[in-house]
């Protein structure tokens, strides 16, 4: 058969000239636009970054990071008020997330630490094997949700008002369906959580079941990378340019210990997602380097034939 | 009657031929070692029950050749898996993967090591089960056994025990090692053909001790008994010490009475023999050493590479869990925790601060585990796949199967197709493998006039280059002739076409007196027996050597028909050039001046029907025109101008002459003869040679003839080709020299104006010393001479350098063996290697081993030897690769080479294409998969470098594990089978093409590093384009954020997009099958990740629902996979690009040709191909092959012409 002679019908390209050129052309042809295309979206998203780590301790306990930790570990209101200026008019929904950096929640200790089988049905309550040292409290009983995530939840608070009007911020849907629908049952609720002699992050109210705790379904879904942004919630209302938003948040969450930064970023968003230039930027450059380099195999083919 | 008619035989043969053979030298001092260790071995014939024999208890006649056996498959096979490196750092991270320190789920870590174990272990056991079909093919023969009481029975060979009596027919093979006790013929001599021991295919005589010959009858064993002593089991064909009690006498025995193992009993009714040695005892198994596992230069460079990325891993692995080391140990200070959210206070011994150094160890392991993807796991078994299909290609390849025996190829091992496309050196056989050991009269030249029109090998071969007109008329006549002689079927032996003789027509030649003459010696001077079909009267004959017959057939076919021989006389049918009928007449034998290789000719004394004496005497030209008479020598110019044109043309030529004696003259030479011949002196036959010396003189020269031995179809032409592809070819031949250098010149592997270096022991002085008998002396002589000869050659070829004259060494085996010493070799190899051709002629099998083994270690290159007998077993065997001639020699060399093919010609196909193609294939199959495994490595490690080194890695557990078994091996196992840089055509038409894989263009370190920097940079690309698009921002437009398993799955799908381009980039040959695999492997890893999503999410934990809810929806995710995609590939791209351009290596101008033909060609490229063949070839001039032969005489030519003017 042709198969085994080995004459099996082929194209065999090779490169010609004419074809690298083609190439490259058609590269920076399709890619310039998309870039430009990309640029813009991202131009068009309106974001507000606010670092409120360090401004959110009083003064006196700025100057050392012991201070600080002594300060943020003390169980004082640790309310702060910052004010954010709206730059661009920002069109509904306007998301609101927090920012942490030198957070390792893609170590490997913290990653394992949990129970898919315990977060999702009532009956595993006791699949805590994964979860040490957060599996049990010192009394033996399971914790629920068990790990070091869900023990580490973050637990800075945020409300925003504009002049006297409050803005709501709609926490629903805040997290992937499929995490709520299959991920986190709807039968599981929170018991012994954070009862331990020491507290991680935020506490959850035991009578709603992990299904509808998003915060933790947000947290759950661990971040790749040591700095990372996560949904906090939703303003649904429309931000004018100048606007003046107040903030008044409570900074609980330790991030002084491992020198992390906190940042609470209020962003717009589009088809292509948030706000940045590095796709649109990627795809010029990458283009026009492919432009570059047909131009300069054609200009090298004509000079030297061969 | 049977019996009688042998034994009438015999009487003939013993008087004819005195076989130096025949006459058993004991020496006593050899003898007298029976009974001391080493000779403890005692053998009671005819009584393998008895007590005695019991006690010795010696093996059986089993012979097994397998590997492993039921039992010890299992262990054995897993033990040789696991002794792969790479497949037992595999074993290791699968257990340690049972353990918590594993950064994946066990199960995703042995389920591909078991797929890949098991497959291997398969393939074993098929191929050893195969083994053991031949064993028991072979084991299972019959032979006839002495049951007791006279009675023989056929028992087969596995049940042969030491010390029975066997009685082996005609034409059968001897199931053990036999002692002769008796024959057909009454004095117990016996014909051995040891073809499938030594290659050699004239017979052997054999003799059994006086006292046992009486034995005839099968009766006559029932109540025979005797008991051997002997040497030990041993390896040495040619010795055998031992001595015979029988009837209280004590008899030595020499290798005279052993009949060895493989061996076939020729012209021999029957005989009788005792077992000695038994089945691995036998001299001829003891010979084959065990079949030394090959392995070829890729994979061996295969395992350094491995062993670097070893290296590489331990490196990144050891920095990484020095860097996981600190950042643990800093996360406790003072009590106080840093990250706490590791809660480092109450951890694990993996991660804990307070014992961070044991962390780090610990981590060290995770990361070996982790990084376990630099090393290909499915390397091995896909190479092992693409081997075999290879094999297949090989085996079913329409141009490598030979119709008329209905033989195909046959790869038996799959390991070294790739190194079929490196070869450096070819040595080859010559019997069998370049010739078909057959003689054909081809030419003559009668009285000055050159007489024959066939066409040899070489001439036809050469036509095919010239197209001369001078050819084509030859090429015309030829065909003439062939509608003449259509009607006749082709006889054995005879090739001779020309009407002016033929038929009888020579009567009408001009000097039809001397072609009488010439015919009439032709059928009287020799030492063959004729053998008259009694019912067609046709004639046939048997003699002592291939050429002889031919002669005799010529004669026969030219009229000249020799019938009978007697004692006495000769007889013919002969042509009266009178009357023109048939006559009889005979001729009463005198005397016959045998043949031997000091005097180079033969001679019969005969007395004519009108009482005229004649001597009539052919021989080798180098001795027969010096004894020309003055008159004799009529048509000496001319003849000599045949002579040398034949010889140049490889034709064995032989000068033939006579001379009318005078009564007084014979009478007085026939004393001094017979006394000569009587004479018991040591230089008996220097007397004889002297009295011989005196007679044959004053010669009248008749003319020459030339007798082709017979090339194998397209011999030279394959030569031609194998020279053009820069192979060096070596001739080892257990022949005598002038025949293999006349085997040379039809190769076009010796020309004229070719320097011969000629290495020999042949002088005078060694040959006085030798009768001398000093062994230390003669030594020491030999070794000097030898190493002189060697420097002599050297100094010849330095003194010549940079004039363009070409060498050829040829060396006989004794100096072959001084050459082969220590001291020595490597002068001698040096002296070879500047030679275009070498020939060994006389070598043993093992001198050709170890020729072998000298020249693949002392150059390192790739060598290649095929050959078709027994003899070459070793040569086979020590070579890289064996290739073994499945001819009709047997299949000892097929059993024990690696590749069988049918013909000689086929290995131009077998290296050109398949083992180009196979060597380009595997190469860039392993720099692939180096590439693949690394890309997708480097950025798992670049991963982890921002997890603080803490072993996470950057995908799905499964996605991990079947990376390296869905979604890349498919498309690089099609490539590996199916990719053609050229076709099959212009890689014959281009045969420097295969210089890349001798110098191992494609898998030189700078490709292999080049391959891994580019994935280097391909991981580096893929992560950090990944990682920025996808850092902080919300991922879609519903705000959500990238997050670990979206950043994992998107970069995953980039490196999937990225091989399996990368690899469609390096394809040249794109069949359907291969758009199927490389499209389909992208297509199943979106169809995976869907399958995979839609499971229950404990299982598949971050993969859930990935694809349809997050991923697909998202333009993000599309746009940063087509931007990774492309940038990655891009620099790749532009490398090719200029590189193809700029620096192309010969197969990509190849492919430029092709790709310009049907447009007007591009001389300046056609220049640059040219160039380009100029530069490589001139780093190896090719000297040999007819090419080189037209060069070199068109060069002639015009020198002659300049010299002329």
């Amino acid at each position: 058969s042709r198969f085994t002679q080995q004459e099996l019908p082929a194209c065999k390209p090779i490169l010609t000239p004419k074809w690298v050129i083609s190439v490259f052309l058609l590269v920076s042809i399709v890619f310039v636009p998309i870039g430009v295309a990309s640029l813009y979206a991202s131009r068009d998203v309106v974001e507000i970054i606010d670092r409120y780590d360090t401004d959110c301790i009083p003064v006196a306990n700025r100057t050392d990071k012991d201070l600080k930790i002594q300060y943020i570990q003390s169980s004082v209101e640790k309310t702060c008020n910052r004010s954010l200026r709206v730059p661009k008019h920002m069109k509904p929904p306007v998301y609101v997330y927090y920012q942490l950096d030198n957070f390792y929640q893609n170590h490997r200790r913290y990653v394992k630490s949990r129970s898919d089988t315990q977060l999702r049905s009532n009956s595993s309550a006791n699949d805590t094997d994964n979860c040490k040292p957060e599996d049990t409290t010192s009394n033996g009983l399971s914790i629920v949700p068990c790990g070091l995530i869900a023990w580490s939840l973050f637990n800075d608070t945020y409300s925003f008002s504009r002049g006297n009007e409050q803005l709501d911020i709609n926490k629903t849907d805040i997290s992937w369906k499929s995490d709520r629908d299959h991920k986190f049952g709807k039968d599981v609720y929170p018991t012994n959580f954070q009862n331990g002699n020491l507290t991680g992050g935020k506490k959850l109210n035991s009578s709603i079941p992990l299904s509808e705790q998003e915060d933790l379904i947000v947290w759950m879904r661990t971040a790749a990378l040591p700095t990372f942004r996560k949904l906090y919630g939703r303003i649904e209302v429309d931000l004018q340019e100048n606007d003046v938003i107040q903030v008044t948040l409570e900074n609980n969450y330790n991030t002084y210990s491992f020198n992390g930064k906190k940042k609470l970023v209020l962003s717009t968003a589009n088809w292509l997602g948030g706000k940045n230039d590095f796709l649109g930027i990627a795809y010029v450059t990458v283009g026009g380097l492919c432009f570059f380099l047909a131009l300069t195999f054609t200009v090298v083919y004509l000079v030297k034939p061969r | 009657m049977k019996t009688r008619g042998g034994r009438r035989r015999k009487l003939r043969f013993s008087k004819l031929y005195s076989f130096a053979c025949g006459k058993a030298s004991l020496k006593d001092d050899e003898h007298s070692q029976i009974g001391r260790p080493g000779f403890s071995r005692e053998v009671f014939c005819n009584e393998p029950e008895s007590f005695e024999a019991g006690i010795r208890h010696y093996g059986g006649n089993y012979v097994r050749s397998t590997k492993y056996t039921l039992a010890t498959f299992l262990p054995k096979s897993l033990f040789e898996q696991f002794r792969r490196v790479a497949n037992f750092f595999f074993l290791v991270t699968g257990i340690l993967a049972l353990t918590p320190l594993a950064p994946y789920t066990a199960v995703s870590a042995i389920i591909p090591l078991v797929i890949i174990v098991a497959a291997t272990m398969l393939k074993e056991g098929v191929e050893d089960w195969r083994r053991k079909q031949q064993d028991i093919e072979v084991n299972n023969r019959k032979v006839k056994v002495h049951q007791g009481d006279g009675v023989f029975n056929y028992t087969e060979w596995k049940n042969l025990r030491v010390g029975q009596i066997v009685k082996v027919e005609k034409d059968e093979f001897f199931p053990a090692d036999l002692l002769l006790l008796s024959s057909s013929y009454d004095d117990a001599i016996c014909y051995v053909e040891t073809m499938n021991l030594d290659g050699e295919t004239n017979l052997k005589l054999k003799q059994a001790l006086e006292v046992t010959s009486f034995l005839h009858e099968d009766s006559d064993f029932r109540d025979f008994k005797a008991t051997l002593k002997c040497e030990d089991p041993n390896a040495n064909l040619y010795s055998f010490i031992g001595s015979m009690e029988f009837e209280e006498q004590q008899y030595p025995l020499s290798p005279q009475q052993l009949l060895l193992r493989d061996s076939k009993l020729r012209n021999t009714d029957y005989i009788y023999g005792a077992v000695v040695f038994t089945g691995h005892d036998t001299k001829v198994i003891q010979n084959s050493t065990d079949p030394p596992s090959k392995r070829s230069r890729i994979e061996k460079k295969m395992d350094k590479i491995i062993y670097f990325l070893f290296c590489i891993l331990f490196l990144i692995s050891f920095v990484g869990s020095i860097l996981f080391g600190i950042a643990t140990k800093d996360d406790l200070k003072n009590g106080r925790s840093k990250r706490w959210y590791l809660r480092p206070d109450d951890s694990t011994v993996f991660f804990d601060p307070k014992r961070a150094p044991l962390a780090a160890v610990f981590h060290f392991l995770s990361a070996l585990m982790l990084y376990t993807y630099f090393i290909p796991i499915s390397l091995y078994v896909s190479i092992e796949i693409v081997k075999v299909l290879q094999t297949i290609f090989i085996n079913s390849d329409i141009h490598l199967y030979y119709e008329e025996a209905d033989k195909p190829a046959h790869a038996r091992t799959s390991n070294l197709n790739e190194e079929l496309g490196q070869v450096d050196t070819i040595l080859s056989d010559k019997t069998g493998t370049l010739t078909c050991n057959s003689m054909e009269f081809i030419k003559c030249s009668v009285a000055g006039t050159a007489y024959g029109r066939a066409v040899t090998e070489v001439e036809r071969a050469m036509d095919g280059r010239t197209g001369s007109p001078l050819v084509n008329k030859e090429v015309n006549g030829f065909h003439n002739m062939k509608e003449s002689t259509d009607s006749k079927s082709p006889i054995k032996g005879f090739n001779f076409k020309d009407e002016r003789i033929m038929n009888g027509n020579w009567v009408n030649e001009p000097r039809a007196d001397v072609i009488q003459k010439f015919l009439r010696l032709l059928a009287i001077c020799h030492t063959a027996i004729p053998e008259v079909d009694e019912e067609t009267g046709k004639v046939s004959y048997e003699a002592e050597s291939p050429d002889e017959s031919a002669f005799v057939i010529a004669a026969r076919e030219l009229g000249f028909e020799f019938y009978r021989r007697t004692q006495t006389t000769i007889s013919l049918h002969e042509l009266d050039p009178v009357s023109g009928d048939g006559v009889e007449r005979s001729y009463k034998l005198l005397n016959v001046l045998e043949f031997n290789s000091s005097r180079k000719r033969m001679s019969v004394i005969v007395r004519d029907e009108e009482g005229k004496i004649l001597l009539l005497c052919k021989g080798a030209d180098s001795v027969m025109f010096g004894r020309l008479a003055k008159s004799g020598r009529e048509f000496e110019e001319e003849t000599r101008e045949h002579v040398t044109e034949y010889a140049d043309a490889g034709l064995r030529t032989l000068i033939l002459a006579y001379r009318g004696l005078d009564e007084e003259e014979y009478k007085e030479f026939n004393e001094k003869f017979t006394e000569a011949k009587n004479s018991v002196s040591t230089d008996r036959d220097t007397l004889i040679d002297e009295v011989a010396e005196k007679i044959e003189r004053e010669l009248t020269l008749l003319g020459a003839t030339a007798v082709e031995d017979k090339l194998q179809n397209g011999v030279p032409n394959c030569i031609d080709k194998l020279a053009q592809a820069g192979i060096k070819i070596w001739v080892l031949t257990g022949d005598k020299m002038e025949t293999a250098i006349n085997i040379g010149f039809a190769c076009s592997l010796l020309r004229q104006g070719m320097k011969q270096i000629i290495i020999t022991l042949e002088s005078p002085q060694i040959q006085a010393l030798e009768k001398a008998g000093d062994k230390a002396a003669i030594t020491k002589a030999s070794k000097e001479n030898v190493i002189n000869q060697i420097s002599d050659g050297k100094a010849q070829i330095t003194s010549a350098s940079g004039r363009p004259v070409s060498y050829a060494l040829i060396i006989d085996g004794k100096s072959l063996a001084y050459a082969l010493e220590d001291g020595v070799k490597n002068m001698f190899l040096d002296l070879a290697t500047h030679c275009a051709s070498v020939i060994c002629c006389r070598s043993s099998p093992k001198q050709k081993a170890l020729v072998t083994r000298l020249v693949k270690s002392g150059t390192g290159k790739t060598t290649l030897a095929i050959g078709d007998g027994a003899n070459d077993v070793g040569m086979l065997q020590e070579a890289d690769i064996g290739v073994g001639i499945s001819g009709f020699e047997g299949m000892q060399a097929v059993m024990s080479s690696d590749i069988a093919i049918a013909q000689f010609r086929y290995l131009e196909r077998l290296l050109l294409v398949h083992g180009h193609w196979c060597y380009r294939r595997i190469s860039s199959m392993i720099c692939y998969f180096f590439y693949k495994n690394l890309t997708f490595g480097f950025t798992i490690f670049l991963y982890e470098a921002f997890t603080s080194f803490s072993a996470q890695p950057a995908y799905n557990d499964w996605f991990l594990s079947f990376y390296s078994v869905l979604f890349s091996s498919v498309p690089v196992v099609i490539m590996g089978v199916s990719d053609q840089d050229v076709s099959a055509r212009y890689c014959l038409k281009f045969p420097l093409l295969y210089q890349q894989g001798v110098q191992n263009a494609l898998f030189s370190w700078r490709r292999i590093l080049g391959w891994m920097l580019n994935a280097v940079c391909s991981a580096i690309i893929i992560f950090f384009l990944c990682m920025k698009a996808l850092e902080l921002q919300a991922f879609n437009s519903d705000g959500r954020t990238a997050g670990r398993d979206i950043l994992g799955a998107t970069m995953y799908t980039c490196v999937v997009w990225v091989v399996n381009l990368q690899l469609a980039l390096a394809i040249s040959y794109f069949t359907l099958l291969q758009h199927v695999a490389i499209w389909g492997s992208v297509a199943v890893w979106y169809l995976f990740l869907l399958g995979y999503g839609a499971i229950t999410p404990t299982r598949s934990t971050t993969a859930y629902q990935l694809l349809v809810e997050v991923l697909v929806p998202s333009s993000s995710y599309w746009l940063v996979t087509l931007l990774v995609v492309i940038s990655t590939l891009i620099p790749y791209f532009a490398y090719s690009a200029i590189q193809r351009r700029f620096f192309p290596m010969f197969h990509e101008v190849i492919q430029w040709i092709r790709h310009n033909n049907g447009r007007p060609n591009d001389p300046e490229f056609f220049e640059m191909v040219r160039q380009r063949s100029m530069r490589q070839s001139s780093m190896r001039p090719t000297n040999v092959g007819f090419t080189a032969r037209l060069e070199a005489s068109s060069n002639r030519l015009i020198e002659m012409n300049s010299s002329h003017k």
